[in-house]
């Protein structure tokens, strides 16, 4: 790992602020991504502002229409919590999926959704649940904020404070995973709420994406059937050793009627 | 140089680290602690597991600096010197190790595991060893192991 200067801020104002002066600052949060990166040299900060004193970013808050997560919380302090367990267990069910449990213990909501590695679990949830992502200067809807492969509507230097979750009436996440590393060779997050039904794809291309044609059938009749005559276009997902497109493709399929019928049996997981 | 000050196995350290110094690295080369192993070195073998404030974490995926002011447990520290844990005892009757390279990762991992869930399944288990390789057990024995030593440290096996 190259040298870097490490910095230890107490509060939001001196984060922001380390990482405006700094030549090319970097934010850690848990770290189980950007360790790994900077142990291969594949990035090398001038600087590491790391968040773990700041602590105005940890927590979790229930509201009566929303959860609010701070960027902090870790995924096993999301799959543990009672309340969410109760209110959206498919959101704490995709937190206790997330890589093994070591990972779960360090890695935290607001490092995964900054990287937006194109198998993580979060985005999927994000997206199919409208969340609202807050920022030290703005709110950026879920549906604006991961645009392309690691790449997210955050400028230079902004820091993610929270996520806000709307309390759907249903929902389900339904992951196919790499056996070895535990990412999602295709994830699909279905949700119903007040609004209709979203269906929320990670892993299968360079970033999460809806599909409106499941989403559309599923409004209309909220049932696997429904999506028997629905042939997923496998132009522009990811091929890989893992999975060709076409295999992804099908596996889209297999994942949201999966994800509607444990919405349909009232698990909601 | 940043100055850590944290507490390994009961024992207060104070030091100066690097900030680009991993937590498994401080802990075999500067404490002499060498029963947390270095597997991968890239955060999938869990042969680094040891735990920072009570729970399970790879240490080649931490940074020493991050775990300034955490109170931390190694293979060393879970039982006395001429003691085993009940999930090492439970490991050495099962025969859940073979060259031992991974048992370190393994037991820490697995002594965490049981006191979140008492009385796991098979299936929990195999769950809970999710972020641990061995490449030579097969891993059955070390699910047996894992089972018993789970009832040990309840008391009642």
């Amino acid at each position: 790992m190259y040298e870097f200067d490490y910095q230890n801020p107490e509060d939001l104002a001196s984060a922001v602020e380390a990482r405006k002066n700094a030549d090319d600052g970097l934010y850690l949060a848990g770290g189980q991504t950007i360790i790994t990166v900077m142990k291969q040299r594949l990035a090398m900060p001038s600087d590491v502002i790391d968040l773990k004193g700041v602590n105005d970013l940890r927590g979790i808050c229930i509201g009566d229409r929303k959860i609010t997560i701070g960027a902090m919380t870790t995924h096993a302090d999301v799959a543990a919590n009672e309340n969410i367990q109760r209110l959206i267990p498919a959101l704490s069910g995709l937190a206790g999926k997330i890589g093994d449990p070591h990972v779960r213990n360090r890695g935290t909501l607001g490092g995964s959704i900054a990287n937006n590695d194109p198998a993580a679990d979060y985005p999927a949830a994000l997206v199919a649940l409208a969340a609202t992502i807050h920022t030290h200067q703005r709110e950026i809807s879920g549906d604006t904020f991961f645009t392309d492969l690691f790449e997210t509507a955050l400028d230079d230097g902004e820091l993610i404070t929270k996520v806000d979750f709307p309390i759907v009436r249903a929902a389900a996440y339904e992951k196919i995973h790499n056996p070895a590393s535990r990412f999602a060779i295709v994830g699909v997050f279905v949700a119903v709420s007040d609004d209709g039904v979203r269906v929320a794809v990670t892993g299968a291309g360079p970033c999460v994406f809806r599909v409106p044609m499941m989403e559309q059938a599923l409004s209309d009749n909220f049932s696997p059937s429904a999506l028997d005559t629905i042939k997923i276009d496998a132009d522009g997902l990811n091929s890989d050793m893992h999975g060709t497109a076409d295999y992804r493709a099908h596996l889209i399929s297999v994942a949201a009627r999966r994800a509607v019928i444990t919405v349909g049996s009232g698990d909601k997981a | 140089m940043p100055v850590i000050s944290l507490t390994v196995n009961g024992t207060t350290v104070r030091k100066d680290v690097s900030a680009n110094l991993l937590l498994v690295d401080f802990i075999r080369d500067n404490l002499d602690l060498t029963g947390t192993h270095v597997g991968c070195d890239t955060s999938q073998c869990g042969a680094c597991v040891l735990h920072v404030d009570g729970r399970p974490v790879k240490s080649c995926t931490m940074l020493a600096v991050q775990a300034d002011g955490c109170q931390l447990t190694t293979i060393e520290g879970l039982a006395g010197d001429d003691d085993l844990h009940p999930m090492q005892q439970a490991f050495r009757q099962h025969h859940g190790l073979q060259c031992g390279f991974c048992t370190p990762g393994m037991v820490m991992t697995a002594v965490a595991f049981a006191k979140d869930n008492p009385n796991a399944t098979e299936e929990e288990v195999r769950h809970g060893l999710e972020g641990n390789l061995c490449r030579c057990t097969g891993y059955q024995n070390i699910i047996d192991a894992v089972i018993d030593g789970s009832k040990a440290m309840q008391g009642v096996g």
